[in-house]
């Protein structure tokens, strides 16, 4: 249906009164990343503990109010996650919603991952490190040959792998996140890595928001120019506090707000 | 335009605005996407003809590539590594692979929830997909052709004013047989179509000699 000049005027005053509250405001709001050596996870709210070493990949169970502590125990690994809805598998994180709502390719402490229902699945309620890959996905059969010169343990096939074991196939597979995968841009738009951003010990929160199957993935980023690097990582699932109504992640913005809305609507 | 006046045009359609489309390319052929009236975001996803499980892959385009956005020469590359198709003319310079297709769902998230209830990509996908066996499940991060998205270096993505003048084109000719579908798209609700969705042209050519 063809819009009135007076609906273009308004949709357009609109979008840019939100693009100024995303990209300005919003921004000037968020914390710090955590230091290293903050918010140790309480004893007697740990639930489960494994570790991954480099290469492979591990599923398991997150419910709404738990979360998944992420650890880079040397700085060498990225870790590459898939997560869908329990109850209906067919809603997953999306990585372009995730970007698009929140304005910006970055994640950091304080953002929220979307899922393609306009919910949220996971919130950065801690990240030391800040700098994750929503754009490039994980290492493919053919990436590591091409950067080490034999074949390897990759991404791609540690999804489809996972994924076969819980009933879900190829079509399952969504675009990833990768955690501390520092992936930048340059002006003309060729993507570089930030290795300086890498560090032993670097960590994330995730605080499921709804129940959640998710899959981690330990392998070199393709875009490290070290294809070698790796070493383990720690996954720490733990309990929370769930998401009040001043929840950093939930109050950061106009967007965030709603999308929390929207996934509390599945609990009532 | 008339298919007198180019001889190896097989296949000509005015696609209405704000509608889906869908149809295969057989290997060698050359689907010609025209923005008919300018600064109208085509929101595109491709599979594989013979295997509907490996289709377009947004994050091993942009790896295989090492950049953002999709331009002349861009292959376009599928979950299992191969090429479905590549880029090989482009009038407009500057299409978007990051940002997805509008939803229902993500359009209330962003713009209010009144915007739920406008029409969107998804809905278009889903009911084309539909003729071809196909679900949301398969719905994957998408082309988006004349929609300009920059990404700056500190991530900041904005869905800016298209820069696509009437009549610009974008070529995509095919590596295997694919399953080509598009969403022509009907968001009102930022730039990408200049806030009012426009119909564009397809128009489908053999390679030389076919």
């Amino acid at each position: 249906m063809a819009q009135t000049q007076a609906q273009i005027a308004a949709n357009r005053r609109r979008y840019e009164e939100l693009r100024a509250a995303g990209q300005e405001l919003t921004p000037r709001g968020l914390p710090e990343a955590t230091a290293l050596e903050r918010a140790p996870i309480p004893p007697d709210a740990v639930i489960h503990r494994e570790t991954v070493p480099s290469g492979w990949y591990t599923t398991l169970l997150l419910r709404r109010g738990e979360a998944l502590r992420i650890v880079d125990d040397t700085g060498q690994s990225s870790v590459s996650l898939l997560a869908w809805r329990e109850e209906d598998p067919s809603e997953r994180i999306n990585c372009a919603d995730t970007i698009k709502v929140q304005w910006s390719a970055a994640i950091s402490k304080g953002r929220v991952i979307l899922s393609d229902m306009g919910r949220v699945a996971f919130s950065l309620i801690e990240d030391s490190c800040g700098a994750h890959d929503l754009l490039v996905g994980g290492s493919t059969p053919a990436s590591v040959l091409a950067a080490t010169g034999v074949s390897g343990r990759n991404t791609q096939e540690n999804f489809l792998a996972a994924v076969s074991k819980i009933g879900l196939g190829v079509r399952d597979i969504s675009p990833c996140i990768t955690f501390f995968a520092p992936v930048a841009l340059d002006d003309a738009g060729r993507f570089r890595w930030q290795q300086g951003r890498k560090r032993a010990g670097d960590f994330v929160d995730l605080r499921a928001e709804m129940n959640l199957i998710v899959v981690a993935s330990n392998c070199t980023h393709p875009l490290n120019p070290q294809p070698s690097a790796g070493g383990n990582v720690t996954l720490i699932k733990h309990r929370v506090s769930a998401a009040a109504r001043e929840d950093l992640c939930r109050a950061a913005s106009p967007e965030a707000t709603r999308a929390f809305a929207f996934t509390d609507r599945l609990y009532v | 335009m008339t298919d007198s006046v180019i001889p190896d045009l097989t296949y000509a359609f005015d696609i209405p605005s704000e509608r889906p489309w869908s149809r295969v390319l057989k290997k060698g052929q050359t689907l010609r996407i025209i923005d008919s009236e300018g600064q109208q975001a085509v929101d595109a996803l491709l599979y594989c003809a013979d295997d509907l499980a490996e289709r377009y892959s947004s994050q091993d385009t942009l790896r295989v590539q090492g950049s953002a956005y999709i331009e002349l020469g861009t292959r376009l590359i599928s979950n299992k590594g191969r090429v479905l198709a590549r880029i090989t003319a482009d009038s407009c310079g500057r299409h978007d692979t990051s940002a997805g297709c509008c939803s229902c769902e993500s359009n209330a998230v962003r713009f209010g929830e009144p915007t739920k209830y406008q029409h969107a990509c998804r809905e278009n996908f889903i009911l084309e997909l539909s003729k071809h066996g196909l679900t949301k499940r398969d719905i994957v991060s998408n082309l988006n052709f004349f929609m300009n998205v920059p990404i700056d270096a500190n991530g900041n993505f904005t869905v800016v004013d298209g820069i696509s003048a009437p009549g610009n084109h974008v070529d995509v000719t095919a590596e295997m047989d694919v399953l080509f579908v598009i969403s022509n798209c009907p968001q009102v609700n930022n730039p990408c179509n200049g806030f009012n969705p426009t119909p564009i042209r397809v128009e489908i050519r053999d390679a030389p000699g076919m």
